[in-house]
């Protein structure tokens, strides 16, 4: 059992190798790619945009409860901000990412392995990886950062409109006190870099589950729940880990 | 006896094991340029195995397949590449891409290996599938096709490069005895037409002796009876007579091997 899964982690860490190695005609024929990236990211956009606005509509209400306690709540904008470029644009966002088209992505490759489509190109002396995996996981990996950044722009529109169009906090306030208050560097490019990890990460996950389903029925609803759970799972681990390393409370 | 270069493949003493359970236990075969070949047997035998060992998807445990002058199994995967770029394969299912239409699946291995214009791959592509009689459905979905068509569709795609040599799978399973006539003498005139050679994979006995040349059968691992469809016809062996005749009982048992059924149902006790 846990030889299984040492032995299926140095798997997926030589497939990830070969993903990179193929990885030349995803960027030589950019049309399989744009492909890819419209299904993953363009078919992503009406989750990724209307959640991301709930967030933050929520963290706006949520924001201005608290705020007005202390009577700081011209605040708002910098906590709405740096909440979401920070955690919740990269973090949600993945999560919506990995279920919305990780999930496909497993299913897409898991049946067009469980209809022999995979062995068939082999066969026609077209590798798999370099023509159906490696374009899937560049596509994954450009979608995910500009879904997040997305996400965030949505998340304090979102805030926006709740604080300051219906609450009444002051318009200018919420917005000089936002950019004073969050740092280019230090905020956004470090939000970006989450992104860009867990999309690496999902897309990954996404294509390697496919890729080693067992082609059956059965195989394939496994290979799926997987990719969620895992991406799932690896998401919230990873941001722990680059919180901890990027944020040390010396800002 | 024909001669040594006019064997296209040669096939010497091949063994393959799954999972350390022997598949192919020394198989031998010469398959001469130009012909339509048979490899026959029961659901289980290893005829797929062998296709994939020709084909290099596999590697043999042991002995050597030899294609012209390559031999397959100590390829490279670039040279496999190489290689395959002359061979054409039909699938049990066909195995068409789903996500592209008929066209774009005949024009796929047109696209990938050649640098030919779009004018040009469009004339192929609806010669290859007036070949098979589907020009007309060329804008169509896989999805959209009967098994034949699909089938037929596969076909097309597995000789988009005029292959010189083309292996079916299974390519009667499942199909109506109309389609299946259709698919059987559709192999029979590419081969021809083409001057390819063909291995075929099957156990339907009756299409095949209509249209191959040569046939082996193959049971447990092992070529247990060869011939051209007249001896096979004439043949007293009794596999092939089995075989040919569909029969229920003989060398091939109807059983799986289980205990005595006296002792099955008599030691039952633990249910009552």
């Amino acid at each position: 059992m846990t030889v299984d899964r040492i032995w299926r982690l140095g798997f997926a860490a030589r497939f990830m190798f070969a993903v990179l190695r193929y990885s030349g005609a995803s960027f030589r024929r950019l049309p399989l790619t744009l492909r890819e990236i419209y299904f993953s990211g363009v078919l992503s956009l009406l989750i990724i945009i209307v959640s991301g606005l709930f967030v933050g509509l929520v963290l706006g209400l949520q924001g201005y409860e608290t705020l007005q306690r202390y009577g700081s709540t011209e605040a708002l904008g910098v906590l709405v901000a740096l909440s979401l470029t920070r955690e919740l644009g990269p973090v949600v966002a993945a999560l919506l990412f990995a279920s919305r088209a990780g999930s496909s992505v497993t299913a897409e490759i898991g049946l067009m392995k469980a209809t022999e489509q995979l062995k068939a190109m082999d066969m026609m002396a077209v590798h798999p990886i370099a023509r159906v995996v490696a374009p899937r996981f560049w596509g994954g990996v450009i979608s995910m950062p500009l879904l997040a950044a997305l996400f965030s722009a949505m998340g304090v529109l979102g805030g926006w409109l709740i604080g300051v169009v219906f609450i009444g906090v002051d318009d200018g306030a919420f917005w000089s006190q936002m950019q004073s208050g969050v740092d280019f560097r230090y905020d956004i490019w470090n939000g970006v870099i989450k992104s860009f990890v867990f999309g690496i990460a999902v897309s990954l996950i996404a294509v390697f589950e496919g890729y080693d389903s067992v082609p059956t029925a059965e195989g394939v609803s496994r290979a799926i729940t997987r990719t969620v759970v895992t991406s799932a799972l690896t998401i919230l681990a990873l941001d722990f880990v680059l919180t901890s390393f990027m944020f040390r409370g010396t800002s | 006896m024909v001669l040594s270069d006019d064997i296209l493949v040669d096939i010497q003493d091949l063994h393959f094991n799954y999972d350390g359970r022997p598949v192919l236990q020394g198989i031998n075969m010469k398959i001469p340029r130009g012909k339509v070949v048979a490899i026959m047997g029961g659901s289980g035998c290893g005829k797929t195995t062998l296709l994939r060992c020709i084909g290099g998807q596999l590697r043999p445990t042991g002995g050597m397949v030899r294609l012209e002058k390559h031999r397959v199994c100590e390829m490279s995967q670039t040279e496999l590449y190489g290689l395959r770029r002359k061979m054409g394969m039909l699938f049990q299912f066909g195995a068409l891409f789903t996500d592209m239409t008929v066209f774009d699946n005949v024009a796929f291995p047109m696209r990938e290996h050649t640098d030919l214009s779009e004018a040009m791959i469009r004339d192929l592509v609806l010669m290859k599938l007036e070949a098979v009689g589907l020009r007309g459905a060329h804008a169509l979905m896989p999805g959209e096709l009967s098994g034949g068509m699909a089938r037929r569709v596969a076909l097309a795609r597995a000789v988009a490069l005029d292959p010189m040599l083309v292996m079916y799978d299974e390519p009667f399973a499942g199909l109506d005895p109309i389609a299946l006539g259709v698919i059987g003498q559709l192999i029979r005139k590419l081969n021809d037409a083409l001057g390819a050679t063909s291995i075929m994979v099957t156990h339907d006995v009756h299409e095949s002796l209509m249209i191959v040349d040569y046939i082996y059968f193959v049971s447990q691992g092992r070529i247990v009876a060869e011939g051209t469809p007249d001896e096979i016809r004439a043949s007293t062996d009794p596999f092939v007579h089995q075989f040919v005749h569909a029969e229920v009982e003989g060398p091939v048992h109807f059983d799986y091997p289980a205990p005595s059924v006296v002792q099955e149902f008599l030691s039952g006790g633990a249910r009552g």
